[in-house]
């Protein structure tokens, strides 16, 4: 038997490569996948994942209450402002329903929405354990059906001719080699970890970005791809950036160096001066603009100054906040001007409002007269201790793609289709998410176009 | 500040999953750790209690080693968890018995067996030791033996209670009241079925990512089989002093019945378990304490064999040193019970019980 000869082959490890790899599989092809990461960081953004929205009829034990296909439309709509494909987005969210039995079957076991997540209790289906354990799931079940995984194993390069994949070279466990498959699944992912390729459009800012993933999303396969004249799809020089805790590591940190307290204090830049509307809306609907926020700031910079009236009103994060009797002491901590940070509050306080505060409706406690102004939960700073958290952008994933048809199949440069080549998961989520995020929508992607994308491949490689 | 760097770590881990909370459908442990924002050393231990340790959450977490977060949640509270029943231990001086603990109770457990074997020969003749005839009680008779029982017993309960009850006031918790009844049912049906050690229900994980539910069920052979082997030392009494019906017994008889097939349990349960053990991924184990663990094991799987070889052999010449080796086996787990391993299965009652009562609470 000819080692280097494949039905399908799926380039990737996560969310979408396993869930293409698993139909592929079960529909009576060999398939092969190749993982760039190594074993313990295999899965990508995956690995960070708790859930997952999927259109569904009717509560179930996991989830509160029925979302149906024309609501998840009208919030992806929403979120995207129209940079989406509402033929393809549609098709996917029809295709959403049934993908919550499919992907149990595939081992994925559910919970009810985790603490501190109760707005998500009916849209999404949360993972047992999470990301982590919805992957080991999956990569069980493969192995189980003689999916074989190779981990450390690049693909870097395609020979693609008239739209045909020919061959894939690729290093599997250090030795090169010339994979033959008759169709290939490319599911390896965005350039979020790609500092020099988010700097191509972002400048030396770039560097001061955490990226709240793995390394190995290095879209090494996705320019490729775009080389060899598959079409591109959606905003080069997007990704969505939220504001993370400064003091994450570079690459990794995942969910617990979010911070979720900007609506209840002040932001300020290094020169202690405010520059955003806190308060403009709720917080899940406005955290993922504070990246770009931060990312505009002197030094990609920027603290979240709060008082002890709301220390305990948001979840905990990693690390603990800068804490100090005084706004001038700390300013000192922080390395900010005392005068500039004390000034900037006083300012702040003698310009809110009295109201009733209450953080879960738009309530009546603004600014007056002050620019930019704090629209809602404006509380004045003014009982000790204060505390800070040091914030930058954290990238999470990035928005340009292959684009796909609803086959997932490759769409070419030039026009057409390709043969035998195509793409699931964020390598390919701007087809539908070209802007904005919502909750699970990534995965959904990566689940719904994987099973896809492993169908279509199997009956090519037929 | 905590008394510990393994406390002080375990600190440093509620930390982590607080702000993660991904693993908080997997066990009873993150519900608890979510209901508090500051953790003081007894409540660490009270979650370390309640660890059953089924790893789950170890290979679930996206930042387990060899992330640089370093999350290792079985491993830090099996560290918290061995160092809390030395802690706990009374009478206080015999608190380093948790130090070296499997070499303690091998001590234990060989100076038992030779005190019966000492005590067979000197109370008669060398030659007793080897004659047949099946009956115990030409060695020694019934009232010594049950004599001897009864006071190591006693000494064990009242050392259990007292370490039960330093437990019980370092996690903080009150007296139960009749209002926690349904809150005591609810943790006996935990404890019994070993609800949390299920990996979040597809078995518990030991060597790799793949789920096994092995652990559990060699754990309920082990309790179950010990559970049977005293239930049936329990009607050897009412047969001998209300019935009036000396050993030995039929087959059919209770205490046989009972016997053999508690005999059985713990001779299967302890060497699963010992399997698993050593199959184990390093990284989850507190290696330290491998002595304690596999200690309390092995006397375990010891008290199986003795019991049943000595069934087996009864009417041969090796009766009387069996019968030695059985009587210093069984003396040497209850004398050491509150300085070993057994005192896991009370905390962590204690523990779930605790837990049972939060939930109701209304957290």
């Amino acid at each position: 038997m000819d080692r280097d000869a494949i039905d399908v082959l799926v380039v990737g490890g996560g969310n979408a490569a396993l869930c293409a790899a698993i139909a592929a599989r079960r529909a009576g092809r060999s398939v092969l996948v190749l993982e760039a990461a190594p074993k313990f960081y295999r899965g990508g953004n995956t690995r960070h994942t708790r859930n997952m929205r999927c259109a569904h009829d009717a509560a179930t034990d996991f989830l509160t209450g029925p979302y149906t296909e024309d609501e998840f439309w009208d919030d992806l709509y929403r979120v995207t402002e129209g940079h989406t494909d509402e033929a393809l987005a549609r098709h996917m969210i029809a295709l959403s329903k049934p993908m919550l039995n499919w992907i149990t079957e595939q081992g994925v076991r559910f919970q009810p929405s985790l603490g501190g997540t109760l707005s998500l209790g009916r849209t999404n289906s949360f993972f047992l354990g999470g990301g982590r354990a919805m992957l080991n799931a999956l990569y069980l079940t493969a192995e189980k059906l003689g999916v074989e995984v190779h981990y450390d194993s690049p693909v870097l390069d395609f020979d693609i001719e008239g739209g045909q994949c020919r061959s894939v070279t690729a290093r599997i466990d250090g030795e090169m080699r010339t994979i033959r498959a008759k169709s290939v699944v490319a599911a390896a992912g965005g350039f979020e970890a790609n500092i020099e390729w988010l700097k191509e459009h972002w400048g030396p800012p770039a560097d001061n970005f955490l990226i709240r993933g793995t390394p190995y999303n290095r879209g090494d396969i996705l320019k490729r791809l775009l080389e060899k004249g598959i079409a591109p799809v959606s905003d080069p020089t997007q990704c969505h950036a939220v504001a993370i805790d400064a003091r994450a590591p570079k690459f990794d940190g995942g969910i617990i160096t979010r911070l979720d307290c900007v609506v209840f204090g002040i932001v300020v830049n290094k020169n202690a001066q405010r520059f955003y509307d806190e308060g403009e809306d709720f917080w899940p609907k406005r955290y993922a603009i504070w990246g770009r926020l931060v990312a505009a700031q002197p030094d990609q910079i920027a603290y979240i100054i709060f008082d002890a009236h709301s220390l305990e009103l948001f979840m905990p994060s990693l690390y603990p906040p800068v804490t100090a009797e005084t706004i001038a002491r700390l300013a000192e901590k922080l390395e900010l001007s005392s005068e500039a940070l004390t000034a900037t509050v006083n300012r702040f306080n003698a310009s809110v409002r009295e109201g009733t505060f209450d953080h879960t409706v738009f309530d009546d406690c603004r600014t007056e007269g002050l620019d930019p102004p704090k629209s809602h939960w404006a509380r004045r700073l003014e009982q000790p201790p204060y505390y800070a958290y040091p914030v930058r952008p954290g990238i999470t994933f990035t928005y340009l793609g292959t684009k796909v048809d609803k086959q997932a199949r490759m769409q070419l440069a030039g026009g057409g289709s390709a043969a035998n080549l195509f793409a699931a998961g964020e390598i390919m989520a701007g087809n539908v998410l070209g802007r904005g995020y919502a909750a699970g929508i990534g995965m959904t992607i990566g689940s719904v176009f994987g099973r896809i994308a492993g169908e279509e491949a199997a009956k090519h490689a037929r | 500040m905590h008394a510990s760097d393994n406390l002080a770590e375990a600190d440093r881990l509620t930390t982590v999953c607080n702000s993660c909370r991904y693993c908080e459908g997997l066990c009873a442990v993150f519900p608890a750790m979510e209901m508090r924002r500051a953790f003081d050393d007894g409540d660490l231990n009270y979650l370390a209690n309640l660890c059953h340790g089924c790893g789950a959450c170890y290979v679930d977490c996206q930042f387990s080693p060899p992330h640089e977060f370093d999350v290792n949640v079985p491993k830090v509270l099996a560290q918290v968890r061995g160092d809390s029943y030395r802690a706990y231990a009374w009478p206080g001086f015999l608190q380093p018995l948790f130090d070296r603990n499997g070499m303690a109770i091998s001590i234990v457990a060989a100076l038992s067996v030779a005190i019966f074997i000492l005590g067979f020969v000197l109370w008669h003749d060398p030659d007793v030791l080897f004659t047949d005839g099946g009956n115990f009680y030409r060695l020694m008779p019934h009232n010594v033996m049950a004599g001897i029982f009864l006071a190591v017993t006693a000494f064990t309960v009242v050392a259990l209670t007292m370490g039960f009850r330093n437990f019980w006031r370092d996690i903080g918790a009150n007296g139960l009241k009749g209002e926690d009844t349904p809150s005591l049912w609810q943790a006996i049906k935990d404890a019994s079925s070993l609800r949390y050690l299920d990996g979040g229900g597809v078995g518990c994980y030991n060597e790799d990512e793949r789920p096994t539910d092995r652990r559990r069920i060699y754990h309920h052979l082990t309790f179950y089989g010990f559970m049977l082997c005293f239930a049936a030392t329990t009607a050897g009494s009412v047969y001998h002093y209300l019935l009036a019906m000396p050993a030995p017994y039929d087959w059919y008889q209770l205490p046989k019945l009972l016997g053999t097939l508690g005999g059985i349990g713990l001779i299967a349960g302890p060497i699963g378990l010992l399997v698993a053990k050593f199959k184990r991924e390093p990284d989850m184990l507190d290696t330290a304490r491998l002595g304690m663990d596999t200690g309390f094991i092995l006397m375990l799987l010891l008290t199986g064999l003795s019991g049943m070889a000595l069934m087996l052999l009864r009417v041969t010449p090796a009766m009387g040193i069996l019968l030695a080796l059985h009587l210093g086996v069984v003396f040497a787990l209850f004398l050491s019970m509150p300085y070993s391993k057994f005192v896991h299965g009370l905390y962590r009652f204690g523990a779930l019980t605790r837990y049972a009562i939060e939930r109701r609470a209304g957290h």
